[in-house]
């Protein structure tokens, strides 16, 4: 509706009631405030970095850092530069974060299927594990874990699992580990040609299907050309896996995979945490799948995995991958809350580096456009997916 | 056992023997669990001890130390307000707990609410710095624990609940280019970093923003930091209200002859905000569990008073204890919150509903 006709176009009153004039002054007003606000603000950080002799910009990152970070997916040593211990805390975060999101997702939706199971004490229980979670802060869950981790016996009188392959202590998991060989490289060529042998062959079977009619076998097929490929490899090669299993020895356990108490309180609390509410989305999405789909799919003749994976699925995923994504989002924000338990990520990294240097706008500044990055990122990946699959209505 | 127990059985633990085997397969675990958890948390938990010696929880088979949380249970609620005058910081807090209950019921949804706010929340700084009616002056630096925890959330909203409509409305704004721009980079911007990055920001940064000798208190600067971040999220909870009204309201109300205050004050936002009062209360649930943030820049919130505690030498060791009364707080605010929301939202829907 266009309000202006009223006031045109013979005679115009006045330029004040002029909707566009209204507007044009509204929007210059505002953004002039916004801009003298900010000026201010600058104009004042300015003057009290001059009194305070901070010199402003991002020389400080070439200079050497001189503290130690406790685990480093790659080497460093307090000798490097602050740049190098800030891309180390990048390294970090995106490794609990990633690995989070998998297990969230999985336990997700584990719990989420659970809360609709006909069996009452199992849907009971998910239901009373999501209020739990979803009603605790995540920071005090952190903190819980890790006292919790703490109290755990010192490695020296650490009780085995599994035969002796692994151990719980407070100085954190030791986990067994296959030893790196030369093989595994060709084993991982193999499996990567075998993906794209499996993805060519779901291509053509499509194709057939459409053609056909005919449905070739696709799950063994692509199963066989995974894993195939990169056993044979190994037989090959000769090589049987090699296992390093941690040992106690002296006062310490040595050997293995060892996952320090920080990461493992870490990632523990954040995939609990968020797989509460991953659980929730997961039910929402199954319910809100109309029951007359199933009942449509058995009248056209679908058996009950089709019908889950080409009708009901699809349809439970519009609903789901919106908040998901909002989920995956939250805890790699969420990660963060590593600074206070003491895993090096980013913002505790960043953090180090601002008391050390009182460069405090540089690292705040780091800080927000590394996360700024990632969110909106994931989010315009998700908003182009969600358009891809999203209903076209009229 | 009686017929329709046996049936229910049946019905939900038993049907099929996938499910039979499920139900054995959890009880099995929950009983051992219980058995081990009973164990440390009752049977041999030690439930007093004599001041300020934990001796007897570090013994060998003991189990939980709630004898430690009796005794620092004052320090844990109040952080480091002046002992002899605790009983300020404790009313604060129960007249938070009437303000939260007394707005629960929609029939006292009205005008004189608010003025029952303003007096509460008066009321509330009064006890808690002092200063007036002979109460001595209680620097907001010492405040601490479960009332800190309670100011942030609530001034947080009540400060972000505004800024939120004007962004809202900013954003849905159709003839404004300039201003929608800048409404929806506040909103994207503050949405994706962590609120930490915001706390950091508020306690390191501010003070270089500020021209020289105006100075703010950290649990002030903090509060501006959560009341900046609470409105973006806000923000777009209005929006989803705003979005969802249908397009007829905002055409009739043009049609009224309405400007765009009156449109939005009278027609719009007392429907759009109707909407969204569940989707407001599960963001004031989320806004609660954040403020335990504020221990990160050193702010005396309940989780830090907790904090504080177990790095004494006495009581060094029984963060499992103190974290799991903390988490117990928590829980029994948000729970109260999310139920509350959950009945209001099926109450709202009921003329909707068939």
């Amino acid at each position: 509706m266009d309000v202006r006709q009223a006031a045109s176009p013979a005679a115009r009153p006045s330029i004040l009631a002029d909707i566009d004039w209204r507007a044009v002054f509204w929007q210059v007003l505002v953004v002039g405030l916004v801009v003298g606000g900010v000026w201010w603000l600058v104009a004042n950080t300015l003057h009290n970095l001059e009194v305070r002799r901070i010199a402003a910009g991002f020389g400080f990152l070439e200079r050497e850092a001189g503290f130690g970070i406790g685990e480093a997916p790659i080497p460093y040593a307090p000798t490097d530069t602050y740049a190098r211990a800030l891309f180390v805390g990048i390294l970090n975060t995106l490794k609990v974060a990633a690995i989070g999101i998998v297990l969230a997702t999985i336990l997700g939706t584990l719990v989420g299927v659970a809360r609709l199971s006909r069996n009452w004490l199992l849907a009971r229980l998910a239901g009373a594990y999501v209020e739990v979670m979803r009603n605790v802060p995540l920071l005090v869950q952190l903190f819980f874990w890790y006292a919790l981790l703490q109290g755990l016996p010192a490695p020296r009188r650490a009780e085995g699992w599994f035969g002796d392959t692994m151990f719980l202590t407070n100085r954190g998991v030791f986990l067994p580990a296959p030893v790196w060989q030369p093989a595994f490289a060709w084993a991982l060529a193999a499996f990567a040609a075998g993906l794209v042998a499996a993805l060519v062959w779901r291509a053509r079977a499509k194709a057939r299907q459409a053609a056909t009619g005919e449905r070739p076998a696709l799950l063994r097929t692509t199963l066989g050309l995974l894993l195939i490929p990169p056993l044979a490899v190994l037989a090959l090669a000769g090589t049987a896996v090699q296992v390093d299993v941690p040992a106690l020895q002296g006062f310490n356990i040595r050997g293995g995979w060892a996952v320090t108490p920080e990461f493992t309180a870490l990632l523990v609390g954040l995939t609990l945490y968020t797989a509460a509410f991953i659980g929730e989305i997961v039910r929402a999405g199954i319910l809100a799948v109309s029951k007359g789909q199933w009942e449509a799919a058995e009248a056209l003749g679908l058996d009950r995995g089709a019908t889950l994976r080409l009708i009901v699925l699809p349809q439970a995923l519009r609903v789901i991958i919106p908040p998901t994504t909002s989920q995956y989002l939250a805890l790699t924000k969420n990660s963060s809350l590593a600074v206070a338990i003491g895993y090096p990520d980013l913002v505790s990294v960043a953090n180090t580096t601002i008391n050390q240097t009182g460069q405090a706008i540089e690292g705040v500044a780091i800080i927000m456009a590394a996360y700024l990055t990632v969110s909106l990122s994931i989010s315009a990946v998700m908003n182009w997916y969600n358009r891809r699959i999203a209903l076209v209505e009229r | 056992m009686t017929g329709p127990a046996l049936s229910w059985l049946r019905a939900n633990l038993f049907n099929g023997w996938v499910n039979s085997a499920v139900t054995l397969a959890l009880l099995y675990i929950l009983a051992g669990l219980a058995i081990d958890i009973a164990g440390w948390a009752v049977a041999d938990a030690v439930w007093s001890l004599p001041a300020g010696d934990s001796a007897a929880c570090r013994a060998e088979g003991a189990g939980a130390c709630w004898g430690f949380i009796a005794q620092t249970h004052r320090f844990l609620l109040f952080g480091t307000y002046p002992v002899a005058e605790q009983w300020r910081p404790a009313l604060a807090s129960a007249l938070f707990v009437a303000l939260y209950a007394v707005s629960a019921p929609r029939r006292f949804w009205r005008r004189e609410l608010l003025v029952v706010w303003v007096v509460g929340l008066a009321l509330i700084f009064g006890l808690m710095g002092g200063g007036v009616a002979g109460l001595t002056v209680v620097p907001a630096s010492q405040w601490g624990g479960l009332p800190v925890t309670l100011i942030l959330a609530t001034i947080g909203i009540a400060g972000a609940f505004p800024l939120a409509v004007l962004l809202a409305l900013g954003r849905q704004a159709k003839g404004l280019p300039a201003i929608r721009t800048l409404c929806v980079i506040y909103i994207e911007l503050i949405r994706g970093v962590p609120l930490i990055s915001l706390l950091f920001m508020a306690s390191v940064m501010l003070p270089l923003f500020l021209p020289a000798g105006l100075t703010i208190d950290k649990l002030m600067r903090a509060q501006i930091a959560i009341v900046l971040f609470a409105a973006a999220y806000l923000a777009e909870v209005i929006r989803g209200g705003l979005q969802s009204l249908p397009k007829g309201q905002y055409e009739a109300a043009d049609a009224l002859g309405l400007g765009y205050w009156r449109k939005m004050g009278l027609v719009i936002l007392p429907q759009a905000l109707r909407l969204v009062i569940p989707p407001l209360v599960n963001t004031f649930i989320g806004l609660f569990k954040d403020t335990s943030l504020v221990l990160i820049i050193g702010i005396y919130d309940l989780l830090n008073a907790a904090k504080t505690t177990v790095v004494d030498p006495v009581w060094l060791g029984f963060g499992v204890e103190a974290y799991l009364t903390v988490a117990a707080i928590f829980f029994v605010f948000c729970f109260a919150m999310s139920r509350y929301s959950q009945r209001l939202e099926v109450d709202l829907n009921q003329g909707v509903r068939r």
